[in-house]
């Protein structure tokens, strides 16, 4: 049951952490698309 | 004043068709309607037959030729609006962007229109019912065979079946699975299941949720892949015993248990099922993932056509140039189909790990099995495990 709620946990855990690491990496949608003629901000 | 106007528009139109009588010869196709599409066009693409659809993709207009803007009936560059949507609908329009992305000057696809039907159509039908039927399958089992009951009973000794990073693993697959699979679903049947019942409003919030979980979830299932292949890899080989496990049917109908190691011929296939499906949805779950940055198919069509594998089932060659779309939509479809076929097979093992087999659970639960459950359904593993520790008995806990 440990192992479980523990793997559960990590899931939360790296989705959390993929989710600011892949935005922080310029991986957003609107880092790789965007020119810096277009303006999104 | 009203005849003056009649006979005006008599004479415009007159001159117009004269006009049209000159640009296409008579004996031309399509001349009849001034080389537009005709009646036998569109009773052909009623009736579901190929219409050539040159007459249309070629009607581009050509600026070098055409007459000025100030001349009579002369557009504005050249090209009149329905010559521009056409080249943009068959891709022979000059596009330019300033969006990086390789899609962004595509902004008719028109092959595109299959996708979107086959995914509202038999995608959508035929995986429901897909799911739906493996669900019932399972049920008239359970109604036929019952829960496989421990022959012998407990005897309230229990062996270790999985350690805990084993059962880390497990379940950080299946939690991240069961995840991807809800949202996933959620995603295709959101608006024909739910936003009926649920209003656009509600649905809007729970599809951008159902979307988070999908692409950061993806990766703890990735990560889960991984580790449960390492692990588990040596131990799903095939050998001689799976044979002998086929041959009795898993002893599923039959009295007696086939004898197995670590893991059986069933329980192989489901591992294998989940690494070369898992491992598939995977990478076109990454190609989804970095829109246009990973087409895979158009190469993948490439070598099954250089196989000659559509010739071998009477169809032709796949298409082997595809624009960043049609990539996206090949991989949405596929990452759909078998993330479908890995559904129903995953049902299967939840069910013949809880409700179907008395005392499996234990083994991805406690990670403890009981001893007789153990030598019934894995007894080769059984006596390894015992010639390990000296032939001395397995953990003597007893049970609670």
């Amino acid at each position: 049951m440990k192992a479980m709620l523990a793997a559960f946990a990590m899931i939360f855990v790296i989705a959390v952490a993929a989710d600011f690491g892949l935005e922080e990496a310029d991986f957003s949608s609107q880092q790789v698309q965007s020119s810096p003629s277009v303006r999104l901000d | 004043m009203i005849r003056a106007i009649l006979i005006a528009l008599a004479l415009a139109v007159a001159s117009m068709q004269n006009a049209l009588a000159q640009e296409v010869p008579s004996d031309a196709p399509r001349a009849e309607t001034g080389g537009a599409q005709t009646l036998d066009d569109i009773l052909r693409r009623q009736q579901g037959l190929e219409v050539d659809p040159t007459f249309r993709s070629e009607a581009t207009g050509d600026p070098d030729s055409a007459a000025p803007p100030t001349a009579p009936l002369g557009t504005l560059g050249g090209q009149s609006d329905p010559e521009l949507w056409r080249a943009l609908r068959y891709g022979t329009a000059n596009v330019s962007s300033q969006v990086r992305s390789p899609a962004a000057t595509l902004l008719v696809q028109d092959e595109g229109m299959w996708w979107l039907q086959f995914r509202e159509g038999p995608l959508r039908t035929w995986g429901g019912y897909f799911l739906l039927g493996v669900l019932g399958l399972l049920a008239l089992f359970y109604l036929i065979r019952g829960r496989i009951r421990i022959d012998h009973g407990k005897s309230g000794v229990k062996i270790t079946r999985f350690r805990a990073f084993e059962r880390f693993s497990h379940w950080l697959l299946a939690g991240s699975f069961i995840l991807l699979g809800v949202t996933g679903l959620i995603s295709l049947f959101g608006r024909v299941g739910m936003i009926p019942w649920m209003g656009k409003e509600g649905y809007a919030t729970l599809a951008i949720g159902s979307k988070w979980i999908h692409n950061n979830v993806s990766w703890a299932f990735m990560l889960a892949l991984i580790f449960v292949f390492v692990l588990w890899v040596w131990h799903n080989l095939p050998d001689r015993t799976d044979l002998t496990w086929f041959a009795k049917g898993g002893g599923i109908f039959t009295k007696g248990h086939p004898p197995a190691k670590k893991f059986n011929a069933g329980q192989k296939l489901i591992f294998w099922s989940v690494i070369v499906l898992g491992a598939s949805i995977s990478v076109s779950g990454l190609s989804l993932l970095f829109p246009f940055d990973m087409p895979m198919f158009a190469s993948t069509f490439h070598h099954i056509n250089a196989l000659g594998l559509p010739e071998l089932v009477g169809r032709e060659p796949l298409p082997e140039a595809l624009t960043p779309h049609a990539e996206m939509q090949y991989a949405q479809l596929w990452h759909s189909i078998i993330a479908f076929v890995l559904m129903g097979i995953v049902f299967a093992h939840i069910y013949i790990g809880t409700l179907g087999m008395e005392g499996a659970y234990d083994a991805m639960g406690s990670g403890e099995v009981d001893l007789n459950w153990a030598k019934e359904h894995h007894s080769l593993w059984v006596e390894e495990e015992q010639a390990k520790q000296g032939a001395a008995p397995p953990t003597a806990t007893p049970a609670e």
